[in-house]
């Protein structure tokens, strides 16, 4: 049965109706609200105070303690730093976004490079490697915004293991610093804090459920 | 686990008032153990992370304000986030009641020729009925959170909104995923529990293209939506599939982006004691090459904008779901999610499903909290739990004012008395004094009363009373002061 499905408009208007008779608003649009927005309290902690190579060092803490392996490595040392995570990781097939270097590609592995690629071939490849938007120090949080050398979502997703390569100009120490960074708020964000992990089974902490069960990041030290 | 008659009713309507869906687990020790050992594990990481947190208190103030102003202006921001979310190709769908949403979310699923679908853990699906409703129709649908799947797969029901098969322990997970997945010699080591439960999902995931989710935050500027999760099941969900339906309450919107700076600090924390849950997802609408190629979201009203228009309750919306109150409630702590006969139980439960049910069910949840204000407290966004809740009871007692039999009730006709007893003095110690005789004969040599006749039953049907000391405190005094002269 093939039914095509319209919005309901008049639910729409009888809600909106109701709303606007509960709220008593009468702000026909947002414009309107600025200035209310504008002075609402934001007494929290907008930036921190941390140097940066202390922000850098919080940023690799907190990673560890997620069990995240951590190298330091200078930018012209990446290619050298990924083929040596790649050679102690055991495994051989890896699936990259197209946007990402190819001299970070190191032969002697199988590269699919994702054009289009299906999820059961992404899912046949053991790792994937991937550049990022930004690390917040304060949670250990690595947030991408899926752009050509971030890959799109579906391949940081189904490998097991995930090699993130983040640079230390990313590295923000708090959350509110990540919401300053961006020119346009991202479509599309993940933002990733530790491996996949659940703990609804007696509340006992297991990693890796779904998501990619070993999350490795190279730190690039640009600055 | 428990006998038949023991299941737990989760529907408002049907569910038996507080004090008697409370009795099978208070008998319970085994479920009292398992609902105690999960919570106090949450507790304990929540108030460490929450301490090591100098802005906790501005944090919670900046939420509060930012929901606020998002509910004193509701209907521009869901007509913002409505634009926003159909400009980058998303179409949103408006649902008076919990009906039109479950004919909304079928219609959609028919029009994709599905007959099964994965969800994303949502606790606005449990309030819909969503499941059983599906299940009629012929479209069978697979929770995909691992406490889902036990409950699921177990026959159980939810007890709590984060970690909602909190009361099952490993062994009775054992037993169902060995049953239900035919898996023999599975160890309970929760790890052989959580692999064989990924195994058992990962070709629903590659192979179903539809699925359906709930939101954390929609977001007005950019009609996105955030999903916050731990396993990575949500992502699957909302990354693979051909078509994503998302069920959201108008009350789920806020601002601004940027406003997710303060939510998702407040909420990970509260929630789960983590600094960050493991993966927080945003989408807009639908990107070309990634991810669901259609996307439909759900506005959900369902007595939402009824709770807006009340000066009181209208607190209430500013819940974020994070879980906080019930796991530093004392009544949930000792009576587990089920005694609530609802979705959302705990105290923001108590507040919440009376309204959601326009006050003709659950009359007895804004009675099930001692108004010890530990939620008040806790609450991330601020809800002024013990006040709704009082609102709501004195709503309760003006409903029954009107009927006749309240005249005759035991209560009422005790409350009269005790009126006609406290305006007189000489009546009230003639009053003690018998009633110090009465109580003598029910006091147990330990100097407590463990259970009284007829309506004081009720009383200590749940609660020790502390027998009467051997004289008041008025001839106490009265005696001392003759002492002193």
């Amino acid at each position: 049965m093939s039914v095509n499905v319209q919005p309901w408009p008049r639910s729409r208007q009888m809600i909106l109706d109701r709303v606007r008779t509960a709220t008593q608003s009468v702000a026909k649009g947002v414009g309107e609200l600025e200035g209310a927005y504008a002075a609402l309290p934001r007494g929290y902690i907008h930036s921190g105070e941390l140097s940066e190579e202390a922000r850098v060092a919080l940023m690799i803490k907190r990673l560890r303690e997620y069990d995240a392996e951590v190298v330091e490595c200078a930018p012209e040392e990446v290619p050298a730093a990924i083929a040596m995570q790649l050679a102690s990781s055991g495994w051989h097939t890896f699936v990259v976004p197209a946007g990402l270097p190819a001299m970070w590609l190191t032969p002697g592995f199988e590269w699919k490079i994702d054009h289009d690629l299906m999820a059961s071939e992404i899912e046949q490849a053991e790792g994937v490697i991937t550049a990022a938007f930004c690390g917040v120090a304060d949670s250990g949080t690595i947030v991408l915004h899926h752009s050509a050398a971030e890959a799109r979502r579906v391949l940081t997703l189904l490998p097991d293991w995930h090699l993130c390569v983040l640079r230390a100009s990313q590295v923000v120490e708090t959350l509110p610093e990540y919401f300053g960074r961006y020119e346009q708020a991202p479509g599309l964000a993940t933002f990733i804090s530790g491996p996949s992990a659940t703990a609804d089974i007696e509340m006992k902490r297991i990693k890796g459920v779904h998501g990619p069960r070993f999350l490795d990041v190279v730190l690039v030290r640009d600055g | 686990m428990s006998a038949a008659a023991d299941h737990p009713i989760l529907d408002p309507a049907l569910a038996p008032p507080f004090p008697v869906a409370a009795l099978p687990v208070l008998r319970n020790p085994e479920l009292r153990k398992n609902v105690a050992h999960a919570i106090d594990v949450i507790q304990t990481k929540r108030a460490r992370l929450v301490a090591e947190k100098a802005d906790w208190q501005e944090l919670r103030a900046a939420a509060a304000a930012i929901k606020d102003e998002t509910l004193a202006n509701l209907g521009a921001y869901l007509e913002q986030f409505e634009e926003r979310c159909t400009a980058a190709g998303g179409h949103v769908h408006w649902a008076a009641d919990a009906a039109e949403a479950r004919r909304i979310i079928l219609e959609l699923l028919r029009e994709e020729g599905a007959d099964e679908v994965i969800k994303i853990k949502t606790m606005t699906s449990a309030e819909i009925q969503l499941n059983p409703f599906l299940e009629a129709a012929g479209v069978r649908a697979h929770e995909t959170d691992l406490a889902e799947i036990i409950l699921q797969l177990g026959q159980g029901e939810p007890s709590h909104i984060v970690v909602p098969a909190l009361h099952v322990n490993r062994s009775q997970v054992r037993e169902i995923f060995a049953r239900t997945m035919g898996i023999e010699n599975l160890s309970d080591d929760p790890k052989a529990l959580t692999s064989a439960a990924r195994n058992y999902l990962r070709q629903k995931f590659l192979t179903i293209p539809t699925a359906i989710s709930g939101a954390n935050f929609l977001v007005a500027e950019t009609g996105s939506v955030a999903i916050v999760e731990s396993e990575g099941n949500g992502r699957m969900c909302l990354t693979l599939p051909k078509t994503m339906i998302t069920l959201a309450g108008i009350e789920k919107v806020v601002p601004r982006f940027q406003d997710l700076e303060v939510m998702l600090q407040l909420l990970a924390r509260s929630a789960t004691g983590e600094r960050m849950s493991p993966y927080i997802s945003l989408w807009t609408g639908v990107t070309p090459g990634d991810g669901p190629q259609k996307f439909h979201v759900v506005l959900l009203d369902n007595e939402r904008s009824s709770i807006l228009a009340r000066k009181t309750e209208r607190q209430t919306l500013r819940c974020i779901r994070c879980a906080a109150c019930m796991n530093t409630c004392p009544v949930y702590r000792q009576t587990g999610g089920h005694a609530y006969g609802s979705v959302y139980p705990g105290p923001i439960g108590a507040i919440l499903t009376p309204q959601l049910m326009e006050m003709h069910h659950a009359q007895s949840l804004p009675y099930a909290s001692s108004l010890c204000g530990a939620c008040y407290e806790i609450c991330p966004v601020k809800i002024n739990i013990p006040e709704v809740l009082l609102e709501l009871r004195s709503q309760v007692v003006n409903q029954e004012r009107g009927h006749a039999r309240r005249f005759f009730d035991p209560m009422y006709l005790g409350l009269r008395v005790a009126n006609l007893i406290f305006s007189r003095a000489w009546l009230f110690h003639t009053a003690q004094f018998f009633g110090r005789v009465g109580l003598k004969l029910f006091t147990h040599k330990d100097g407590w009363i463990h259970s009284l006749p007829s309506v004081g039953g009720k009383w200590t049907q749940a609660r020790d009373l502390r027998g009467l000391q051997s004289q008041t405190f008025n001839r106490w005094w009265a005696a001392r002061e003759r002492e002193k002269r």
